[in-house]
């Protein structure tokens, strides 16, 4: 019985990590997001450690694997075997700007075990350029140094964090453009983004002059939200390498029009993206019916806009890449049938839909919804259960419903009913992890099931690092 | 016409946010030849100076817009029209002049919602006791009840309410909606067309709401929300065809329950309408409850009816159990000419019990004690 409690409050752990941001969701505020979150952390870190410390090997985002890494550095004591590698693993993984918010995070809590400093020291030096991040992230660099009591990478980038007059000349031309970009409108061209910004803004050079020259040095995600901010069209070719989910977003930020009169293009670009995203499961998971959540709530709210719609969209496509060809039917709440053109609006009446989509006797069945069932309320859980237990017993069909919302009354993403497993999901493309651990969580895998399966995650996350350490 | 009529709105299943139940009503074709808009009045505040060192300022929100101006042209909302471009917000100047207000030469109607029907509340035998007996004071026969008050609360006010209608996801085909707090029904909102609807569905957090129906959002708690259950006892349900039957039956059975049961009050009481204004096929009334004490609820409100005596626009209030107690004493003085003795017969009290209740309801400053004790002395000896 234990077991049984033990796996499910991992699973919805799971689940939380996976879909919560601490960010506003359509129904609920961001205090209380985090105020949800942060019990869940302390509750499954207390009770369940090393299954805690293993997450950090699964696809949750990384608000909750900073998180994570946090209360495990924060708590040495309670620490287990391989923790420490654990972490170093994920943070290599992790964005660098989020890596020093953590650092300083843990310098204002105090928290400066040899543990600790060691992880810092270890993340610095596999830094590729310790300079450019000098520049870029300096009061983050400066405070991760100071804490661990690590010395600069070199000589140079030292004085250039520490004693700022000292040198005249730097050797480095990351540094020395920087030095350079105070007075002289050329070099700030050498800088990262960011940091040229800035410097463009004191020269008062001109927006658009200043993002054709920068244009090289700007990251894929700098490049893209400047282009949404200036209302410019991305070419095809900007489209082709973009991960699924990204690329369903910048789609509904198309206006109908553009969408209407592109719809080649970006169909294309999503089913492409929906291939390279189904990699080897393309094609292998026979008839799929998919229900989609297309009403008003899938807006999602002002910091996540239209991602649960994003989600959906991409999940479309995926499940279209991952069914057998031409065994795929999609349902959109709204009753439409252009998802190219799909809007957040409406009611949900997800029962409904559920029969639509059983009607085919498809071999998977797969919902993407918040779980606010509304037209009737319940109706999808009762669809479901009757279903299952009447129409289905002997489960021809596999049933899961992915949720992009985490909602914090409940610790949890919202469910249908006991009879449907729900995971949360962040990005479209990780549903065909998610539906391993769908097994999980209907309840017929155990424990030990789910140890095995964190453990295995556990080695392959290792086994990259270690990888791409020595490469 | 002495009932709402609300042929033609089909409910939907209603959606719960803490302490308000939203129950979403649904025409399958939009009444033809009227539409209505919202005017948002760029003078927030009018303020009128009497002249005496009072200055009267009143609040006005916004106010609707009814357009009949020709039969079938249902692009023809204002604000939305193509071509014309009407100005955004129109200044009022006397915010207190007119509450249903016809331009020269439109086939539009200017007013503000609700204010048409506190009015008539508000006016319920203003002029106060109508022959002179020595029980009311020189006051209560010269001014009437005054000052004219009564407390009402912004829809912001209500706890709750304002969420409920942002997490809200309206139907297609929506024209209307009952507001629910506590499952006592607060508001009924009715719009000819949907497209109106969607625009006007924000403004019901800007409208009046009763004392009542803060209480409720205030002290009541989360309400339960109705749940589908699909009975599939011993070969209920055998195929796919069953269950979509057993699941429209869930629908179906939601909208009785509703109609019968929690909406009965507004529909079933029988109102007391006068018309306020006639505009082509259309009449734009405000009524009055029967302030009848038995426990339902009262609303007063005001109403567009089409030729047929259906609901086009419907917009009510919901008053407290004072002031369906202030209505009624009011009501039965007036029909025993304020005659304090005779009223207390009517009623089957005592004299002494009726100056308690006229106290009681806030009248208590249109009595003369002298009178009272006079009157008393009389009957005592007479």
């Amino acid at each position: 019985m234990s077991e049984l409690v033990a796996a499910e409050d991992v699973l919805l752990f799971v689940n939380a990590a996976v879909t919560a941001t601490g960010q506003r969701e359509f129904r609920s505020s961001a205090a209380e997001q985090q105020l949800s979150l942060a019990f869940l952390h302390e509750y499954v870190r207390v009770n369940y450690r090393p299954l805690y410390a293993a997450c950090l090997a699964l696809d949750i985002n990384d608000h909750n694997a900073a998180l994570v890494v946090e209360q495990l550095l924060r708590t040495p004591g309670e620490a287990g075997d391989g923790e420490g590698r654990l972490v170093a693993a994920r943070l290599a993984r992790m964005a660098p700007q989020r890596v020093y918010r953590l650092f300083r995070r843990l310098r204002q809590a105090g928290v400066n075990n040899r543990r600790t400093r060691a992880i810092v020291r270890e993340w610095l030096a596999a830094r590729p350029d310790p300079a450019l991040d000098a520049v870029k992230y300096r009061p983050g660099v400066k405070a991760a140094l100071r804490h661990a009591h690590v010395p600069a990478a070199d000589a140079e980038t030292g004085d250039f964090l520490f004693a700022p007059g000292r040198r005249v000349r730097y050797a480095h031309p990351t540094l020395e453009a920087y030095r350079r970009a105070h007075y002289e409108e050329s070099a700030l061209y050498g800088l990262p983004f960011s940091v040229a910004e800035g410097f463009a803004a004191r020269h008062g050079v001109g927006r658009e002059a200043f993002l054709e020259r920068i244009a090289p040095r700007m990251t894929r995600l700098e490049r893209l939200r400047t282009d949404r901010a200036a209302g410019t069209a991305r070419t095809a070719g900007d489209l082709a390498g973009m991960p699924l989910t990204r690329l369903a977003l910048s789609v509904l930020a198309l206006p109908f029009a553009e969408r209407a009169a592109r719809r080649e293009e970006l169909t294309g670009a999503l089913r492409a993206a929906a291939r390279r995203a189904a990699g080897p499961h393309a094609g292998g998971w026979g008839r799929v019916a998919a229900v989609l959540d297309d009403s008003f709530s899938s807006s999602g709210s002002a910091v996540k806009r239209r991602r649960p719609l994003a989600v959906a969209l991409g999940c479309h496509f995926l499940l279209e890449a991952l069914a057998a060809p031409g065994a795929y039917t999609g349902l959109w709440t709204s009753g439409g049938t252009d998802p190219l053109l799909v809007r957040p609006y409406g009611p949900t009446p997800l029962g409904l839909r559920i029969l639509d989509a059983l009607d085919g006797g498809p071999d998977r069945l797969v919902i993407v919804s918040d779980g606010w069932d509304n037209a009737p309320p319940g109706l999808a859980g009762e669809v479901l259960r009757v279903w299952r237990s009447r129409l289905d017993p002997g489960r021809r069909t596999a049933a899961v419903h992915v949720n992009p919302v985490y909602d914090a009354g409940v610790f949890d993403v919202r469910r249908l009913g006991p009879s449907v497993p729900a995971v949360g999901i962040r990005d479209a493309e990780d549903l065909p992890a998610l539906v391993e651990i769908a097994g999980f969580a209907e309840g017929r895998t155990g424990l030990t099931e789910l140890r095995a399966y964190l453990d295995r995650r556990v080695a392959d996350l290792l086994a990259a690092h270690e990888k791409g350490r020595t490469a | 016409m002495t009932r709402i009529d609300l042929t033609g709105l089909d409910t939907r299943p209603a959606q719960v946010w803490g302490g308000v139940r939203l129950v979403p009503l649904v025409r399958a074709e939009p009444v033809p030849g009227l539409r209505l808009s919202r005017e948002v009045y760029e003078a927030a505040d009018g303020r009128v100076d009497v002249g005496d060192g009072t200055v009267y300022t009143s609040y006005v929100p916004h106010g609707f817009v009814a357009d009949w101006s020709g039969a079938g042209r249902e692009e023809a909302a204002y604000g939305t029209r193509l071509g014309d471009a009407p100005p955004a917000g129109v200044p009022v100047r006397a915010p207190h002049r007119r509450l249903a207000r016809r331009v020269r030469g439109e086939r539009r109607l200017r007013f503000l919602p609700l204010h048409l029907a506190l009015e008539g509340y508000l006016s319920l035998h203003f002029g106060g006791p109508s022959v002179l007996w020595e029980e009311w004071s020189r006051a209560a026969l010269r001014r009437g009840l005054s000052p004219r008050a009564e407390a009402a609360y912004a829809g912001w006010e209500v706890p709750g309410l304002a969420e409920a209608l942002r997490v809200f996801e309206l139907h297609p085909g929506q024209c209307g909606v009952l507001v629910y707090t506590a499952d006592a029904l607060a508001a009924a909102f009715v719009v000819p067309h949907p497209e109106d609807y969607r625009l006007l569905h924000p403004t019901l957090v800007e409208d009046l709401y009763g004392e009542l129906v803060h209480q409720y959002a205030y002290y009541g708690g989360p309400v339960p929300e109705f749940t589908a259950r699909i009975r599939d006892g011993a070969g209920g349900i055998r195929d796919l065809a069953d269950l979509r039957a057993a699941a429209r039956e869930q629908e179906r059975r939601w909208a009785v329950a509703h109609d019968g049961l929690m909406a009965r009050d507004l529909l079933d009481t029988p109102y007391a309408f006068e018309r306020a204004y006639r505009m082509g096929s259309f009449a734009l009334y405000r009524f009055l409850p029967p302030f009848a004490r038995d426990g339902r609820g009262q609303h007063i409100g005001e109403l567009i009816t089409d030729h047929k005596g259906r609901t086009a626009y419907l917009k009510t209030f919901r008053l407290s159990d004072a002031q369906v107690r202030r209505g009624y004493l009011l009501r039965r003085l007036a029909s025993c000419d304020w005659h304090p003795g005779r009223t207390a017969e009517a009623l089957g009290i005592a004299r002494e019990e009726l100056v308690r209740r006229i106290r009681a309801a806030g009248f208590g400053a249109l009595l003369d004690a002298h009178g009272l004790a006079q009157a008393a002395r009389n009957a005592r000896e007479g």
